[in-house]
């Protein structure tokens, strides 16, 4: 195997996993809440320039940068992150699912927008460069240097996805799904919804602000390009895909959904004439939205279910909703 | 106890819940209108009347799910009409639904233990930071909700999603999971309705059970056989407001029961 494949391969699962990233923090979101975040884009946004502002060298042409060390700048987006998601669904979480969705759409825009025109704190249209790449020194030998950072990268969502694992797992998550199941129920058995919804959905927010912020870090460089609506779509897309409410779900749809996503760029820089290839682009979208179709029609709960078993204490027997199930055909022998 | 003891001569010093004069309005509409209820200690209380009496109503203003329009609720002395749902659980007040609420898609089981009060393992930190008071916490939980299965005779079926419970045994899967939170107060919002003679049979016999272990309780219930075995007092409800009240021998001779009731055949 050529060094160039392998360096290929170790790239492309790099970025893959930090969509794995912005994936399990919808999951907390949407999977276990059901709290409809349309503007994943914007609190990924925040995790990236965060921590862009605070790891770049000084320089005139945005705010800081600080210089800090890059560990820094990946805690000060996930908390930036989070601290917007608290505030925002302080805001609207008492309010219905659908103003919540109204909410995040416009803080996706707002971010944008906000990402665009403040040149001064996010370098405007031209965005931010020269962000520091973890093991930079070894840019001399690519294999080395991409190996170590899918190292970090799958440290990074093991530690997130173990966190969450513990988290989701527990009477805690339990309540989540109660919530999500029937609030009024829950409510009356003494679980504050908004309390528990607002965690997670800062959890949420957190979890892909610190995303963005390691996306950041590997692609070098962000602008108010990288965080639009289709950045949204594609996260959404790898959760339905791998299975909404499972972690390893999550992870799995974002590597399949982000394989679908180069692989038919692949193939458009083949099929189409450089003149056109801008325009067949939008066939990318076509191919993801071509796999989600297929995938809710086959398995309707995604690659891999919701496990039915929330508590991590209980028997591991724990089964998964056959995937094929139809919900009027419940009863088991 | 002492308390209760000492002030048994005013009903209301007695009472362990109360409406007060309550009113609750949708709109236009008067649910419920000026309604008064005391819930003694220790007691079953019936509370009859024609449907759209407004006694699903009146339970929900009890228990919190709805704020009165006017009047007060009190709990063991205390106002407690501003508190939610889930501060009133705490304080031992626990409540079903007429119709129940299953998490459909979550476990018999853990149907149960979601009843569960102050658990450690609600709290985020505490999940990271104390481990090992979550584990034992929740396996304590476990042990109890088990017991409570066994209790509405669901323990066959603990593994199972509760969307395939039948409607009897989703009322006892609430009464269990309700149960959970160790309540000194229960409201029961027709317990008994629509189930199969043998399951009635053994739901009037938990009922009394619950009672015998000393907790107080407010059965909703339009068998008057039902509430004549399990109640020592009934508080008819109509249209709102308080009809009339007493044992519920007398109560069904009452000639304004009997109207009230014919009106709502016709
Ligand atoms: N959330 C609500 N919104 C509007 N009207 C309601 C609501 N809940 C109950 N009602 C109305 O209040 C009246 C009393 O209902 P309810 O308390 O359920 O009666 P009961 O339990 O005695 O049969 C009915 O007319 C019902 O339609
Ligand atoms: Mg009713």
């Amino acid at each position: 195997m050529s060094v160039e494949l392998v360096s290929y391969g170790a790239f492309f699962l790099t970025i893959a996993l930090t969509y794995a990233i912005m994936c399990l923090g919808l999951n907390v979101q949407w999977g276990q809440t059901g709290l409809f975040n349309v503007g994943v884009a914007g609190f990924v946004a925040i995790g990236a320039y965060v921590s862009a502002i605070l790891t770049t060298p000084a320089t005139e042409s945005h705010l800081g940068g600080y210089g800090m060390p890059i560990v820094i700048g990946w805690l000060g987006g996930a908390l930036a992150a989070a601290l917007i998601s608290f505030l925002i669904g302080a805001l609207t979480i008492r309010l219905r699912a659908d103003y919540l969705a109204i909410a995040t759409f416009g803080v996706a825009v707002v971010v944008q927008l906000c990402a665009l025109n403040l040149e001064p704190v996010t370098g405007g249209p031209f965005g931010i460069g020269f962000i520091p790449r973890p093991f930079a020194g070894l840019a001399g030998s690519p294999l080395a240097f991409s190996l170590l950072n899918l190292g970090v990268l799958i440290a990074v969502v093991a530690a997130v996805y173990l966190s969450l694992e513990r988290l989701v797992r527990s009477p805690w998550g339990r309540v989540l799904r109660a919530i999500r199941e029937d609030e009024t129920a829950a409510f009356a058995l003494g679980k504050n919804a908004v309390r528990f919804r607002l965690q997670a959905f800062a959890i949420g927010g957190g979890v892909m602000g610190l995303a963005g912020a390691v996306h950041a870090h590997f692609i070098g460089f962000v602008a108010p390009d990288n965080y639009v609506p289709i950045l949204t779509f594609q996260v959404w897309a790898m959760l339905i895909v791998g299975g909404s409410g499972n972690n390893r779900g999550a992870i799995l749809g974002a590597v399949l959904v982000w394989g679908v996503w180069t692989a038919s760029a692949a193939a458009i820089s083949v099929l189409f004439p450089p003149e056109q290839q801008a325009r067949a682009a939008a066939l990318q979208i076509v191919m993801v939205g071509l796999a989600l179709c297929a995938v809710l029609l086959l398995r309707p709960r995604g690659l891999l279910g919701e496990v039915r078993v929330v508590s991590r204490y209980l028997d591991p027997s724990a089964r998964r909703f056959p995937a094929q199930e139809i919900a009027t055909d419940a009863r088991k022998p | 106890m002492q308390s209760a003891n000492r002030s048994a001569t005013t009903q209301t010093d007695a009472s362990v819940v109360e409406a007060r004069d309550v009113t609750m309005r949708f709109g236009g509409l008067t649910a419920v209108g000026g309604m008064s209820i005391a819930l003694r200690r220790g007691e079953i209380l019936g509370l009859i009347g024609p449907n759209g009496a407004g006694k699903t109503t009146l339970f929900n203003l009890l228990a919190g799910s709805l704020k009165p329009t006017a009047g007060a609720i009190r709990l063991g002395g205390a106002d407690i009409s501003h508190e939610g749902p889930e501060r009133r659980i705490a304080r031992g007040l626990g409540r079903t639904f007429q119709i129940p609420r299953p998490f459909s898609e979550m476990t018999v089981l853990e149907n149960v233990l979601t009843g569960g009060q102050a658990q450690a393992g609600e709290q985020i930190w505490s999940n990271f930071l104390r481990p090992g008071r979550v584990a034992a916490q929740e396996t304590a939980a476990v042990d109890k909700a088990r017991a409570l299965l066994d209790f509405v005779t669901l323990s066959a079926l603990e593994g199972e999603p509760a969307r395939v419970l039948s409607g009897g045994q989703r009322k006892l899967l609430e009464l269990a999971r309700v149960l959970m939170a160790d309540p000194d107060i229960l409201l029961l919002d027709e317990p008994a309705a629509g189930v199969n003679p043998t399951l009635l049979e053994f739901i009037i016999a938990r009922v009394m059970d619950l009672n015998a272990s000393g907790k107080s309780i407010l059965l909703i219930e339009h068998n008057m056989d039902v509430v004549a075995r399990l109640c020592s007092r009934v508080v008819v409800m109509a249209a709102g407001k308080h009809l009339a009240e007493g044992a519920p021998a007398a109560v069904a001779r009452d000639p304004a029961v009997i109207e009230a009731y014919l009106g709502d055949v016709a």
